[in-house]
C-alpha cells in the first residue's frame, strides 16, 4: 500500500489501483456522514479532486493519487458512510482506477515513509 | 495570528481532556473532544453536556445614580438598553431574561443577545447582558455610548461561562445548586460557589433544558471538574454546539444573521415587542414596520435536504430551477440522521412541504421546506410569560 501527502492510499493489483483515505485522515475528519464517489468511466489525473467526503462539520476533497480511468466505485459508502471511520484502509475503499502509468504508484510513500511523514505534522 | 489568540481559563483542562482546539472568534476553543461531534451531540440530547462558552461577552450595566425606587431604577437602566433594539426591556420582571437584538439604522442586526434583570430587588438599576463573542468589543462600545455617562459597563468576560445542557442538566445542577431547581426557562438568580458569586440562568442554545453559569475565574476549574465528575455529564465542544443549535432551528449570528439581515427576515419577530413597534422608537424602525406590514422579501426557512449536506453559501432554487435564495447554515443532523439546512427564501415559498432544491457542487438536490425547530425544544417552562 502506498500513500500520498494528502492522505489517500493506493493498493495496486495488476493495472487496477484501489484508492481510499488513510486511517489518519478518517480520524482527522471525524464522523463521516456522506461520501461522493467518482462516476465510472471518468478519466482522472493525479492530483485532481475525484471524490468528496463530508463530516458533520465540513466537506473535504479527496484527490486522485494516480492517473487513469475509474472502473468501479464503492456503492456501499452511500448507504453506510460511517464505514470510512470503521475500516478506512480496507472495506471503505472509494474507487478503483485502471492506471495509465504504474510508475506513479511507485513514486508514492510506502507505509514507513508515510508514518514518518505523519510524525512531522 | 496564533499569537493573538486568547484562551479561556479552562484551556489547559480542555487540552488535558484531549480536545481538538481551533480558533473561534479570536479565542482558542475546544471544537470537539475524543468522542467526536456525533457522539457529543447525541449525549447532550440524552444526558447532559458541559460547554465552555467563555469567549462570549457577558457584562453588567449599572445605573450610576440609583433612586432606591426599584421600579424607577429598573426603568431608567432599561431605557438606556432599549435605545439599541426593538424589544421591551422595561417590562422585565425581577429575575427575567429576554432575547433581543441590536439594530443599525437600516433595521439590520448588529448582534443578538440576552438581557436580564437581577432577581434581588435591591439590585434593580442593573442589567446582566450576554452578547456574542465575535462583535463583543463593539457591542460594549455601543452600550457605553448609549449609557452616556448615566450608567457604567462592567465587563465580565474575564470570568468563565459554562453551559450545562440536556435532559439531565437540571438533576446535575441541582446537586450543586439546589436553589436553581426553582428557575424556569429564561430566568436567573445569583448564587455562590466556594464563596464566590455565580450568575445562573436557565437558558441555552441547544433546544434542551439547561443552564448557563457565570463563575469567577478562581473557582472555575473546580466547578468544571465537579460538573465532569458527574457520570451524566460529558464535555462538549463547539462543533456539537453548532449542530445542536441548527437542529433547534436557532440562528447563529455571523451566519444566519448579520448587518444586512433584519430580525424579521431572520425569523426573530419575537424580538420586536408590540409596544415598541407602536412607538417605532428604535434604529431602523421604518424597515421593521414595512416588513411586518407585508413588505418582506425573504425570510429564514428550514430545509430537509436529500443527498449531500448543503453548507453555508449553497444556492436554493425553486421547482423551475430559478435561484431564489441561499443556505445560511447547513450540515448533518445527528438526531435525524440526515442533512438539514436553513436559509433565506421568498415568503411565498415558506409553506412546509414546498419542494425546492439546493445546489451542491453544481448539482441540484431535492430539498423540502419544513417547520423549525427540526428537533422539538424541551425547555423547562414555568408560568412566567414573556412578551
Amino acid at each position: 500500500m502506498r500513500f500520498t501527502k494528502d492522505h489517500e492510499w493506493v493498493e495496486l493489483s495488476g493495472d487496477i489501483a484501489t484508492i481510499g483515505i488513510s486511517a489518519y485522515a478518517a480520524n482527522a475528519l471525524g464522523d463521516v456522514v456522506f461520501v461522493e464517489t467518482p462516476e465510472i468511466g471518468k478519466a482522472v489525473k493525479a492530483g485532481d479532486g475525484f471524490a468528496v467526503v463530508e463530516s458533520v462539520k465540513a466537506a473535504s476533497d479527496v484527490y486522485a493519487p494516480v492517473s487513469g480511468e475509474v472502473v468501479e466505485a464503492n456503492g456501499a459508502l452511500s448507504d453506510t458512510p460511517e464505514m470510512v471511520n470503521q475500516d478506512p484502509e480496507k472495506d471503505a475503499w472509494f474507487a478503483k482506477v485502471r492506471v495509465s502509468d504504474p510508475a506513479e504508484v511507485e513514486a508514492l510513500m510506502d507505509r514507513d515513509a508515510y508514518e514518518a511523514f505523519l510524525a512531522t505534522l | 495570528m496564533a499569537d493573538d489568540l486568547k484562551s479561556t481559563v479552562l484551556h489547559d483542562a480542555h487540552v488535558a481532556l484531549g480536545a481538538r482546539m481551533a480558533p473561534f472568534a479570536s479565542y482558542n476553543m475546544p471544537i470537539q473532544y475524543p468522542d467526536g461531534i456525533m457522539a457529543e451531540h447525541k449525549w447532550v440530547r440524552e444526558n447532559a453536556g458541559a460547554f465552555d462558552v467563555s469567549h462570549m461577552g457577558p457584562f453588567f450595566l449599572t445605573l450610576n445614580a440609583r433612586s432606591g425606587d426599584h421600579e424607577a431604577d429598573h426603568a431608567a437602566i432599561a431605557a438606556i438598553a432599549e435605545t439599541l433594539g426593538p424589544r421591551d426591556l422595561t417590562g422585565l420582571k425581577p429575575g427575567q431574561i429576554r432575547y433581543t437584538v441590536l439594530l443599525n439604522e437600516d433595521g439590520c442586526m448588529i448582534d443578538d443577545l440576552m438581557v436580564a434583570r437581577p432577581l434581588i430587588p435591591e439590585r434593580a438599576g442593573m442589567l446582566y447582558v450576554v452578547v456574542n463573542a465575535g462583535g463583543k468589543e463593539r457591542d460594549f462600545s455601543l452600550f457605553e455610548a448609549a449609557a452616556a455617562g448615566k450608567a457604567t459597563l462592567t465587563r465580565a468576560d474575564d470570568r468563565v461561562l459554562i453551559a450545562v445542557q440536556g435532559p439531565q442538566a437540571a438533576a446535575v445542577v441541582a446537586e450543586i445548586f439546589p436553589e436553581a431547581a426553582a428557575l424556569g426557562f429564561m430566568t436567573l438568580m445569583r448564587l455562590e460557589y466556594e464563596g464566590e458569586g455565580v450568575v445562573i440562568s436557565r437558558s441555552g442554545y441547544t433546544g434542551e433544558d439547561g443552564f448557563e453559569i457565570l463563575v469567577m475565574p478562581g473557582v472555575a476549574l473546580s466547578f468544571w471538574n465537579q460538573l465532569l465528575s458527574d457520570p451524566r455529564v460529558k464535555p462538549i465542544g463547539l462543533g456539537a454546539r453548532d449542530s445542536l443549535r441548527l437542529e433547534a432551528g436557532l440562528p447563529l449570528y455571523g451566519h444566519d444573521a448579520d448587518e444586512t439581515v433584519s430580525p424579521i427576515e431572520a425569523g426573530l419577530g419575537m424580538a420586536v415587542s408590540p409596544s415598541r413597534r407602536r412607538k417605532g422608537d428604535f434604529p431602523g424602525a421604518a424597515r421593521i414596520e414595512r416588513e411586518l406590514s407585508g413588505g418582506l422579501t425573504r425570510v429564514r426557512a428550514g430545509l430537509l435536504v436529500e443527498g449531500a449536506p448543503a453548507r453555508e453559501g449553497a444556492e436554493i432554487a425553486d421547482a423551475s430551477g430559478a435561484v431564489v435564495g441561499i443556505v445560511t447554515s447547513g450540515g448533518f443532523s445527528p438526531s435525524l440522521g440526515r442533512p438539514i439546512a436553513m436559509g433565506f427564501v421568498p415568503p411565498a415559498l415558506t409553506e412546509p412541504g414546498t419542494k425546492l432544491s439546493v445546489i451542491v457542487r453544481g448539482k441540484a438536490q431535492a430539498a423540502t421546506v419544513t417547520a423549525m425547530p427540526f428537533v422539538p425544544h424541551r425547555y423547562y417552562r414555568k408560568a412566567l410569560e414573556t412578551v
